[in-house]
């Protein structure tokens, strides 16, 4: 099977190109090596949309980006993913720093973002009563928002495979041959050929592109450490809060998610390996300086820390284009912005494979909407009741803190969750205060049996992330005598 | 010359702190000290000759709610037999229902000591 | 007593049937509630009772040591005999206090709205967890809480892993590395932060000293290791403040398993959801002489109300809240509660917050360090003066347990005071030891 176009990687980028690519009649293939899309770099992201103010016009990053953010209310709608634009202040910590409020309003108004406003001490005080008395100004952006950065994936290759889209998960690419008129990928247990192949595959892109031979590009893996902070918190902030920016990162930031937990982070520590640690130097470092910010956080009000890897590229900037090798098309280098440009991404990724030749006719029978699974949690006690009557597994809770029913879990193992982590990241059993202390055990039980495994097969995430192992028993076992 | 022992009585939850002392000499006397109530003193001398212990752990169970059927010795067995009971246990399999009290392992190990079930399922 | 079809009624509801439950209902029973409904997520009623499968429990209740699924039979079976309404694998969303109702989901029921004379809150208690105690490093697979691992043994039939490293040398943590030693499992070591154990010295015995198990003090787990799976942990001496020694050289322990036993947290969402005010200190609500937290009408008892060591004293404290509720739903007249209960010298919490000088009070604290030779003193605290009122000596008193002290109505005729303070104080070493023959 010739497949018109193969996708290397399935983290926001893959996943927002293969939903693009899904418009129209052509053959997709999505490949990714981890257990469920997204569970690269993807899902430790901090989940902002960005205004667009932060990035020059003369990069890729900074052109992509407005259009992106100008993509998500719609794209979050019929995906059916969490979305809110909370707004974004970026604020001065003396009054050295509000030229450079001054010159990112400009910046930012250049590239059409809209609704930039300076606020005056007063003001940000007024509309965040928690930030520091000492700040001295912000520059408020009003389209800036957040999402999960996971649930967006999810939807967007639901969507994808929806209309056509395959997808192979638990699949790395180990090489890649060129052919007369098309390449060959090669994973552990296929060969898959096409005409195309796109190379989102975010920490490993430059890995990916030298099995071709091209070394047009460095990636330097640049870690983020990030710290969730309990429920008890939310509120503290509603924008999201920014340092100025400097050079090497956006800055460590307070962070009101979509879930309405308050996140902090990230770091920016380069890094030789593969390396998703956090580490008392980065808790430090980072409440050390977000007190600078909002003095009422403590790292004593964390519940959960993670990290993530940032695929930053040598000219510290997107690449996105053909190659050397006819139909190979890198998508790399994609850090911040990356999130936000993603929709923006798919759409110059179609660009591009027209410009190489690939016809892309629209199908008639595309289906742009997802129908989500309404959160339990968040229906009002009317629609609880009423969806109990309709679907009595809605009345069985499995996830206590997070409310989350028989149900959910069940869907989202139909739709492909098939590890812990992929009912976490899906439906947020185990996200809460217990951190899966009481639902681990009903959430591995009903893999095992939806999946119809033995429960020693069911992992944390795939690959050698085993739970349990099975009880080490001696000989037969013998009926006991009553 | 004979040897003081130091040991923590099991008996309750305080947990006294015990020095025992078997006395050279033609009685068999002990010195024991530290005990809050008479069950330490027991102890103490039930320790230093033939310690015991109670075993608590599950067998495997068909046709139950649960895979495991918790149960344990009706009475403390020789502590220097705990862990081959505890490997004998792996080879009982049991069938529901059975009934709390019921003895899945009778004369354990030849210690004298059922091994009971402490639910029913 | 299992029920699938609710009464739309009941004197007393009682969320949760696991020993605190089983017993409030109990209690609200034999005081003369005439329709007590418990309500439990879990399949079957006992809690957590049902996978502590280790001898143990009972001694004050039955004078025996009994395993946890045993003493819940106990429990389970004087309800049916007196008869109660049992709701399981279900689900309290809401309450509505105002109203007297609660608002229950389950597989049986759907979704029922249930009113009642008295609420009873009795959910227990959750595990403190890594996220909380911040140990940096990756997150593979292994980490797990010494409760949960304890249900994958004695309920799900699976083992945690091969290697096990302990953090916490509380009595859950001291019970599982027995358990895994049973079942051949290598418990490489126990690892408490503080200079002295959190749980009972017979568990050490038991459980750490039989089997030859290291428990290493002032120590503590500095970062996991591991991409996949647990593949080491570092651990690392801690100073008085407990803080990692600056300097100390930090070990790395290869193990393919990290068990948490570091902590209990009374599971109050509910509570506060329905406006209980809580304690900072026991993370529990705040409540009276009859157990009745800041909203008319609910109370809360056992683990939800503050963490409790003896099941004993979990079911004692829980009968007396149900006794208290079903008087409470009989429109029975409640005691006059005029004196403020406060912890003094060296004491961590007192429970309950008021007491009445109208009736035999039972005061449960927990002292803030362990001391030998102590004298428990209740301290009439007046604005003029202070008077001590009861004085108890005692033999040891830790931490790890939680202590009662039982005032009488003569003694509390004797508190002239608004406040009464509970302090305990170590009295000097005797030169004189106490010593016996056999």
């Amino acid at each position: 099977m010739l497949y018109d176009v193969a996708i290397i990687g399935g983290g926001i980028i893959g996943c927002a190109i293969a939903r693009e690519l899904s418009r129209y009649a052509v053959r997709v293939v999505l490949v990714d090596k981890e257990c469920e899309v997204g569970f690269g770099t993807s899902k430790s992201n901090s989940g902002i949309i960005h205004a667009g103010h932060h990035s020059p016009a003369e990069t890729l990053k900074g052109r992509l980006v407005v259009e992106g953010n100008r993509a998500f209310p719609k794209l979050a709608e019929e995906l059916g993913f969490g979305f809110e634009r909370v707004g974004e202040i970026v604020v001065a910590r003396d009054p050295g720093e509000l030229p450079a409020l001054e010159r990112l309003k400009t910046l930012g108004e250049s590239k059409g973002v809209p609704g930039l406003e300076l606020w005056d001490r007063d003001r940000l005080l007024r509309e965040e009563p928690n930030l520091s008395p000492r700040l001295a100004g912000g520059l408020y952006a009003p389209t800036a928002g957040v999402i999960n950065p996971y649930e967006c994936c999810f939807n967007l290759i639901r969507n994808a495979r929806m209309n056509g889209v395959e997808l192979l998960v638990e699949s790395p690419i180990v090489g890649i041959d060129r052919r007369d008129g098309f390449l060959s990928l090669k994973t552990p247990r296929q060969l898959l050929h096409a005409r195309y192949v796109i190379n989102a595959a975010g920490v490993g892109a430059a890995k990916v592109a030298a099995m071709l031979g091209l070394h047009d590009f460095t990636i330097q893996l640049r870690k983020g450490e990030e710290y969730m902070l309990d429920k008890r918190m939310k509120g503290v902030v509603r924008h999201i809060i920014f340092p100025v920016p400097s050079a090497k990162s956006k800055g460590t930031l307070v962070i009101p998610t979509f879930d309405g937990t308050i996140m902090v982070g990230p770091t920016a520590e380069d890094v030789d390996d593969y390396d998703i640690s956090t580490s008392d130097a980065g808790a430090k470092a980072v409440f050390d300086f977000v007190r600078t910010l909002v003095p009422s956080l403590h790292a004593r009000d964390t519940i959960a820390e993670f990290a993530g890897l940032r695929a930053v590229s040598n000219t510290n900037d997107f690449i996105i284009g053909p190659t050397a090798v006819p139909g190979f098309i890198n998508v790399a280098g994609i850090q911040s912005p990356g999130l936000t440009a993603a929709p923006a991404i798919g759409r110059y990724v179609c660009d591009i494979l027209r410009d190489e030749g690939l016809s892309l006719v629209e199908r008639d029978d595309f289906e742009p909407r997802v129908e989500p699974i309404p959160r339990f949690s968040a229906l009002s006690m009317d629609d609880k009741r009423a969806r109990i009557a309709a679907d009595p597994a809605s009345a069985h809770i499995v996830c206590r803190c997070e409310e989350v029913t028989e149900s959910e879990v069940v869907a989202a193992i139909d739709q492909g969750a098939r590890t812990l982590d992929g009912l976490k990241f899906r439906v947020r059993a185990g996200m809460g205060r217990c951190q899966g202390g009481f639902c681990t055990w009903r959430c591995m039980q009903l893999l095992s049996e939806r999946l119809g495994l033995p429960i020693e097969a069911i992992t944390k995430r795939g690959g050698d992330s085993w739970l349990v192992i099975p009880r080490l028993e001696d000989e037969p076992t013998e009926e006991a005598p009553r | 010359m004979s040897e003081v022992q130091k040991m923590v009585c099991i008996g309750c939850p305080i947990g006294c702190q015990l020095e025992v002392e078997h006395l050279a000499g033609p009685d068999d006397a002990w010195r024991i000290a530290g005990y809050a109530c008479k069950k330490g003193k027991t102890y103490a001398v039930e320790e230093s000759t033939d310690p015991r212990r109670m075993v608590a752990t599950t067998v495997a169970i068909d046709g139950a709610a649960w895979q495991r059927l918790p149960v344990r010795t009706a009475m403390p067995i020789p502590k220097d037999q705990v862990l081959a009971l505890c490997r004998r246990l792996h080879a009982v399999r049991v069938r529901s229902p059975i009934a709390m009290g019921d003895v899945v392992l009778a004369d354990a190990l030849g210690t004298g000591v059922d091994v009971i079930a402490t639910r029913s399922l | 007593m299992i029920t699938r079809t609710p009464r739309s009624r009941y004197d007393v509801v009682v969320v949760g049937a696991g020993p605190a439950g089983l017993a409030a209902a109990l209690g609200a029973r034999e005081a003369g509630a005439e329709h007590v409904l418990m309500v439990d997520r879990e399949p079957e009623p006992g809690g957590i009772l049902q996978q502590c499968i280790h001898t143990g429990f009972g001694l004050h209740t039955f004078e025996d040591e009994l395993t946890g699924p045993e003493f819940a039979e106990r429990f389970i079976d004087r309800l049916t005999e007196r008869g109660a309404d049992l709701l399981l694998d279900s689900f309290i969303l809401d309450g509505a206090p105002r109203e007297g109702a609660v608002q229950v989901i389950g597989r049986d029921v759907g979704a029922a709205r249930v009113e009642y004379g008295s609420l009873v809150l009795a959910m227990g208690c959750r595990e403190r967890t890594r996220g909380a105690l911040r140990i940096p490093g990756a997150r593979p697979a292994g980490v797990y809480t010494a409760g949960l691992a304890q249900k994958m043994v004695n309920m799900m039939g699976v083992l945690p892993g091969r290697r096990v490293v302990i953090l916490g040398s509380g009595d859950i943590g001291l019970i599982m590395a027995r358990r895994l030693v049973l079942e051949g499992v290598e418990v490489l070591g126990v690892y408490e932060i503080l200079p002295y154990s959190s749980g009972l010295n017979r568990n050490i015995a038991q459980c750490l000293n039989d089997f030859d198990i290291p428990l290493h003090l002032s120590t503590t787990v500095t970062r996991v290791g591991g991409r996949d799976r647990v593949e080491w942990v570092e651990v690392c001496p801690v100073d008085e403040a407990l803080q990692p020694v600056a300097g100390a050289r930090r070990e790395r322990i290869p193990c393919d398993t990290l068990l948490l036993s570091v902590g209990l947290i009374p599971e109050n969402e509910l509570s506060q959801r329905i406006g209980a005010r809580l304690d900072l200190v026991t993370r529990g609500p705040v409540v009276d002489s009859t157990l009745m937290t800041s909203v008319d009408g609910v109370f809360a008892c056992g683990n939800v109300l503050h963490v409790h060591d003896l099941v004993d004293w979990v079911a004692e404290e829980a009968m007396r809240a149900g006794r208290f509720a079903a008087e409470h739903a009989l429109g029975r007249p409640r005691p006059r509660d005029s004196v403020r209960l406060v912890p003094g010298q060296n004491v961590r919490y007192t429970v309950p917050h008021t007491i009445s000088p109208d009736r035999d009070q039972v005061v449960m604290f927990r002292v803030a360090k362990p001391i030998e030779r102590a004298t428990v003193v209740a301290v009439a605290v007046g604005e003029e003066r202070e008077q001590p009122v009861v004085s108890k000596k005692i033999r040891y008193a830790f931490p790890a347990e939680m202590m009662r002290l039982e005032l009488s109505q003569a003694d509390l005729d004797r508190v002239d005071a608004e406040t009464l303070r509970i302090d305990v104080v170590e009295r000097p070493k005797k030169k004189k030891r106490k010593e016996g023959g056999s």
